[in-house]
């Protein structure tokens, strides 16, 4: 048994900690927050370059094809340098989309534009209701007469929440076809599709409403119905999620060392602040926060990697922690740091900001608590909950 | 990251399982809720001494003392099957845990000899004698002191908290050898025989009601100077590898522990009711058994890395402190729990026949409130994750 990152792991993750801070240090994450859409595309073809929008897809669609692990080191990477834009949006969740739910010809061309670095995609899902439950999906994908010119679907609706929509080349739709849930492939400049900007907390990723009008899609524009759409969203959330957590992760180790940085400068009474325990206390605690994450984030990876039944539920135990330890280490972070932690100019701030925007997506603390309730109360235990060890 | 057994791991634990199948008592639950403390715990010294003669007791400990010369992950192996599979825990906790691999590490070739056979076996019961009235979490301030006389030391003072005091055979001692010396330095570990003259054992009524720890009393109790463990005057860090150990090894047995009791918890939810439903139907029970599990879930995978750790580099590291906040302040919010969720119920004793499981849960709920305090109290081990892990400043 070996818990930990392998050599071959631990390498992806200095080189990507040695790439982010080159190409992307913090005076970088401050300018692209300021800009209208936190995309840089210079960066992102640094990205494509390393490898990385297409790290978990077959080298067939032009992907890296390496595992679940890996990914999260990359990104916890990420999560430390606070990289801004649409990872998440376009790597993670919709080339899981597009990996379990395109045909052939799909993934050639949407896949591998994205593991090339040469599209930006993101998931449409959420509605007024706000919920992750696919049954709150009601946007209405209206079958055309097939003697209508372009036949296909009408969309009309709503979506909310949709990050990184202001870039995306194209968008992945959650919609209902005759009741059944259903995936779309509809270009961002569609005619009828109108995005809004709805700012957040969080200044390194945008949020959109994204509306649409008779939205017409062509019946090839269609990934999957039914089951198959429902599986393929559970994958692309799975995915996402733990590659979030695994940011939130990185964040979490950030804020522990900007903390404890400042602990060991900062004098009052004639003595570096981190000398009292009041304060050592919250630094302890935050590594406790720290490694607990970390624990359960690369379990999580592994177990997803493996195919493990028992994934699902170690991906909703990951995110139920991580959301609430990336959030009380930005509160410790910025009580340690006093005045200077609530400036504009301290980092912390950032952090902060990343935290709430990470604790919601994909489910908050409460949600996955109820998905670890259903299996733990409800029937379907997972397996291999008592040993440490795996079967 | 690879979490799957070698074969090695898998045909021990198949061998293990199949043992333990045919050997388990089956009466252990009874003997766990009937007997005093003292019958239990004969109970346990005749169990210890089954696992014992079939090979099973100290599992990653040399061949040549005892053990079964086997890696620490079948360690870790046999203490969650133990588990799984309902067995009784063995008697010589402290031995097998702590003082044994302590001696493992810093004990000569006859103290090996001559003492961790009868570790394994459970023929000689130890006991820590660590603390003391005035020498709590500022264990360096200790003042038992031992001065040579010859070739023996003789040992005056006093201690306390000494889990199985009253059960054990030998006391390891953490002594100041030098009369003049302060806090860590002049410190000296011994390995006393419990029966020598001038030891007097009382036993200390906790807030349970129970005595499961005693005070030790010495008053010229003459020990041979052989039985020094490591060098005179470096006792201190002899006694960090029994407390890192002590960290590092309490949390996985705490994890199972609450682990079994959790899936009980589950079970006894499905029967109660609350605001005219089962509790288990009722959200805020589901989030809090689910906070319950995901915390448990957070110590195991801990545990799993700390192992992992260890195997790598050795030794167990100042780490073992977040297992130690860990498995602690989980098992106390975790009681909470289960208090809320069994209402009225939760409150009954053992002495009640309309108890819940014999009154385990408002026994468990009293004993959890030590654990943030054994071991190394909460505040102690924050302060050590500051000073030894983030490199903070002292503040003593």
């Amino acid at each position: 048994m070996h818990f930990g990152l392998s050599e071959t792991q631990q390498a992806i993750k200095n080189s990507a900690r040695q790439f982010l801070t080159a190409e992307c240090p913090m005076a970088g994450v401050r300018r692209l927050m300021e800009t209208e859409t936190a995309f840089d595309n210079a960066l992102w073809s640094k990205f494509a370059e390393q490898g990385w929008t297409g790290i978990i897809f077959p080298e067939k669609y032009d992907g890296f094809g390496l595992g679940m692990v890996e990914m999260a080191a990359a990104l916890e990477e990420m999560g430390r340098a606070l990289v801004p834009g649409p990872f998440i949006s376009t790597v993670l969740l919709a080339g899981t989309l597009l990996d379990h739910a395109g045909s052939d010809e799909q993934k050639r061309k949407y896949l591998g534009a994205i593991c090339r670095g040469e599209a930006r995609s993101t998931l449409a899902l959420l509605e007024r209701s706000a919920s992750w439950d696919f049954e709150a999906v009601q946007l209405e994908a209206t079958v055309q007469l097939e003697t209508t010119p372009g036949a296909g679907y009408l969309l009309n609706g709503e979506k909310l929440f949709v990050d990184d929509a202001g870039i995306a080349d194209f968008l992945l739709v959650a919609a209902r076809i005759e009741g059944e849930l259903a995936l779309l492939l509809v270009p961002g400049d569609a005619p009828g599709l109108e995005k809004m900007a709805t700012p957040g907390v969080d200044l390194t990723r945008r949020l959109y409403r994204v509306s649409f009008t008779n939205v017409a899609a062509p019946v090839e524009s269609l990934l999957a119905r039914g089951e198959r759409a429902r599986q393929a969203l559970e994958a692309a959330l799975d995915v996402a999620c733990l590659g979030l957590v695994a940011e939130m992760v990185g964040g979490i180790q950030s804020l522990l060392d900007l903390t404890v940085a400042y602990a060991k400068t900062r004098k009052q009474f004639g003595r570096p602040i981190g000398a009292f325990q009041a304060v050592q206390h919250q630094c302890a605690d935050m590594l406790v926060l720290l490694e607990g994450s970390r624990s359960a984030l690369y379990y999580a990876a592994w177990a997803l990697g493996e195919n493990d039944p028992a994934a699902r539920t170690a991906i909703s135990v990951a995110k139920a922690y991580a959301s609430e330890a990336y959030r009380d280490a930005g509160n410790k972070s910025i009580q340690v740091q006093g005045g200077m932690g609530f400036t504009w100019e301290n980092d912390a701030h950032l952090y902060y900001r990343r935290a709430k925007a990470s604790e919601i997506a994909f489910g908050d603390a409460a949600y996955h608590r109820e998905r670890i309730a259903q299996s733990l109360i409800d029937g379907q235990p997972s397996r291999n909950q008592v040993s440490v060890a795996a079967d | 990251m690879d979490l799957n057994l070698n074969p090695q791991e898998t045909k021990f634990r198949g061998q293990l399982r199949a043992w333990l199948q045919s050997n388990v008592p089956e009466d252990w639950e009874t003997h766990r809720l009937r007997d005093s403390m003292e019958d239990r715990f004969q109970f346990l010294r005749a169990w210890q001494k089954r696992v014992y003669e079939a090979g099973w007791a100290g599992v990653a400990w040399p061949q040549e003392y005892g053990g079964r010369g086997a890696s620490l992950m079948e360690q870790v192996i046999f203490t969650q099957e133990m588990a799984a599979a309902g067995a009784p825990p063995l008697a010589n906790i402290l031995g097998l845990a702590l003082i044994g691999p302590t001696i493992i590490a810093y004990g000569t070739e006859a103290q090996k000899k001559r003492y961790l056979a009868n570790i394994l076996s459970g023929d000689e019961i130890w006991c820590q004698g660590f603390s003391e009235p005035n020498a709590g979490s500022d264990l360096a301030g200790l003042r038992t002191e031992a001065l040579l006389d010859g070739d023996h030391f003789v040992v005056n003072g006093q201690k306390v908290w000494n889990s199985y005091g009253w059960a054990a055979d030998w006391c390891a001692l953490v002594t100041r050898s030098d009369p003049g010396s302060e806090k860590h330095k002049g410190l000296t570990y011994l390995l006393v025989d419990m029966r020598s003259p001038g030891v007097e054992v009382r036993p200390l009524r906790q807030l349970t009601g129970e005595s499961e720890f005693t005070e030790l009393f010495f008053r010229d109790v003459r020990v041979p100077a052989e039985n020094v463990l490591g060098a005179v005057g470096d006792g201190w860090n002899v006694a960090l590898g029994t407390l890192a150990h002590e960290r590092a090894t309490l949390g996985v047995s705490a994890q199972i522990a609450m682990r079994r009791q959790l899936d009980r918890l589950v079970e006894l939810s499905r029967e109660m009711r609350r605001n005219s439903h089962r509790a288990s139907d009722e959200p805020l029970v589901r989030q809090k058994l689910a906070q319950a599990y995901v915390e448990n879930e957070i110590l195991r995978l801990n545990q799993m890395r700390a192992v992992s750790k260890i195997i790598q580099t050795g030794a167990p590291g100042p780490e073992g402190s977040i297992l130690k906040i860990g498995w602690s302040e989980a098992n106390q919010r975790f009681q909470a729990t289960a208090q809320e969720i069994l209402g009225p119920y939760a409150q009954l004793t053992g002495a009640s026949d309309l108890a819940i499981d014999n009154g385990a849960w408002s026994y468990s709920y009293l004993r959890a409130r030590g654990n943030t305090i054994e071991a190394g109290t909460s505040e102690i081990q924050r302060n050590i994750i500051g000073q030894h892990v983030l490199g903070l400043p002292k503040s003593y």
